[in-house]
């Protein structure tokens, strides 16, 4: 397990998206050998975020997202310090926290 | 030839495995796995040794784990254990069941799946959830959730599971189509005159006779029964029991007739061993007769509980029982429950309690 920051590059469709830094909750980083407490991903929503996290570390996006589809209920995703949603747009350089609920443990 | 008994331990707060040798008389702990998990159910292949374990955890949700090496290193998916976008999510895995070649799970919401990956990918069997009873099926208070996976040892066609609380339901094509298996069986929670409904009851456990594939024994919310063809129709085996109610239910390794129960004192009684005292019962008849077995077992002033999946016995000549109790003892007998020893105490609550045989 790492915890250093990733600089896995990711595939040519991610050109156009913005890149975010996000900060991973240490109980997710613990289930996904080889991931990091900090990354940065293209995405331009919250859940391009999501999905570019499973190309990284397949089975990730279950963790977070349930079938619904939405963030999981005591999963919380903050952007810009607000509780984020799927849909939650991004801009460049957008601050992400991916925490685990104070409910959940 | 040596071997090595483990006992696969499913707790609120992850897997465990209690490791012993042929005389079963000095275990070695090891755990806690899977990052403290709550996990329904611990199992292994007995063809490989390879252990899963299945839950769910709040923060992440359903998954199965897997270890390949005896529990030194493990793994988790749940690849495509999901129900369509717009269905209640899957909560949590609940049940296990290895088959040739493939792997069974039951979740809560009640849905049963498959894996010929050894639990990487996972395939809804979704001809379960289409019967036209679902609409009614009520959660009973663990949860809606399908706790019993039964495989025909000759026909991999043919399965039974259990839910709580839809009842037994049984198929001979390998989950295309489902009929209830209920007839028999008591729902005292319904109105007077509404007892015996095709579905609905609330089973807690269901087990199949080893040698004996159409004799089925379950332990309901409602009673104790035994069934002689393949659950059609049930008979109470209850007289002689201290109550009516309990969770777990587990069959001798090879004698069809031998089954061992815990009762406890009542739904709506605190759901603890009657009048303060532990005690397995054990018949040797398929159920006509009952024996309380305590040599070992705390007497007085005990108020715990043994959930549905926790106990199980072994495969060693005699059978060794073992079960694991909500409050964190685990007990032990290698004398086929004539007499029992605590082997650990100050677990989590112990959800499963599961066994592995392999060699020394």
């Amino acid at each position: 397990m790492s915890q250093e920051k990733s600089t896995i590059p990711d595939d040519r469709s991610s050109l156009a998206r913005p890149t975010v830094a996000v900060t991973l909750a240490p109980a997710l980083v613990r289930l996904f050998p080889g991931s990091a407490l900090r990354v940065e991903v293209p995405a331009a929503t919250v859940g391009e975020m999501i999905d570019t996290l499973e190309c990284r570390w397949p089975g990730m996006r279950d963790r977070l997202r349930d079938s619904t589809p939405r963030i999981r209920r005591h999963i919380n995703i903050f952007v810009d310090g607000e509780r984020a949603t799927l849909a939650t747009r991004l801009a460049p350089g957008t601050e992400i926290f991916v925490l685990t609920a104070i409910s959940g443990g | 030839m040596a071997h090595k008994v483990i006992i696969l331990i499913g707790t609120k707060k992850g897997a465990f495995l209690m490791e012993g040798d042929d005389s079963r008389r000095a275990w070695a702990l090891r755990g806690p796995f899977c990052e403290t998990w709550p996990l329904n159910h611990v199992i292994a292949d007995p063809v490989n040794s390879t252990i899963y374990a299945a839950g769910g955890n709040e923060w992440f949700g359903p998954a199965v784990w897997k270890s390949s090496d005896l529990g030194a290193t493990w793994s988790h998916s749940s690849e495509n254990l999901v129900y369509p976008a717009g269905e209640d999510p899957i909560k949590s895995v609940w049940s296990l069941a290895p088959g040739k070649g493939c792997l069974y799970a039951g979740v809560e919401p009640a849905g049963l799946f498959r894996s010929d990956d050894e639990g990487q990918t996972w395939r809804h069997l979704a001809g379960l959830r289409k019967h036209p009873s679902r609409p009614d099926w009520q959660p009973g208070g663990g949860g809606l959730i399908l706790h019993s996976i039964v495989l025909h040892p000759d026909d991999e066609r043919r399965l039974w599971v259990a839910i709580s609380a839809a009842g037994v339901f049984h198929t001979a094509n390998g989950g295309e189509t489902w009929d209830p298996r209920n007839r028999g069986t008591r729902a005292d929670f319904l109105p007077e005159g509404q007892n015996y409904p095709d579905y609905g009851q609330c089973v807690h456990g269901l087990v199949m006779a080893p040698g004996s594939p159409e004799r089925l024994y379950q332990q309901n919310h409602c009673g104790m029964y035994r069934s002689d063809d393949g659950g059609s129709q049930w008979t109470s085996i209850e007289a002689g029991l201290p109550s009516s109610f309990g969770f777990p239910v587990a069959v001798h390794p090879r004698d069809p007739a031998t089954l061992y129960l815990v009762p406890l004192n009542g739904d709506v009684s605190g759901r603890y061993v009657p009048d303060g005292n532990a005690a397995v019962w054990r018949s040797r008849d398929s159920g006509e007769t009952w024996q309380a077995l305590r040599d070992g077992l705390p007497q007085g002033n005990v108020f715990f509980g043994v959930l549905r999946q926790a106990i199980a016995s072994d495969g060693l000549e005699p059978a060794g029982i073992y079960f694991g109790t909500n409050t964190g003892a685990l007990f032990a007998s290698d004398d086929e429950g004539d007499s029992w020893t605590c082997i650990a105490e100050h677990l989590p609550p112990i959800y499963s309690v599961e066994t592995l045989v392999v060699e020394a």
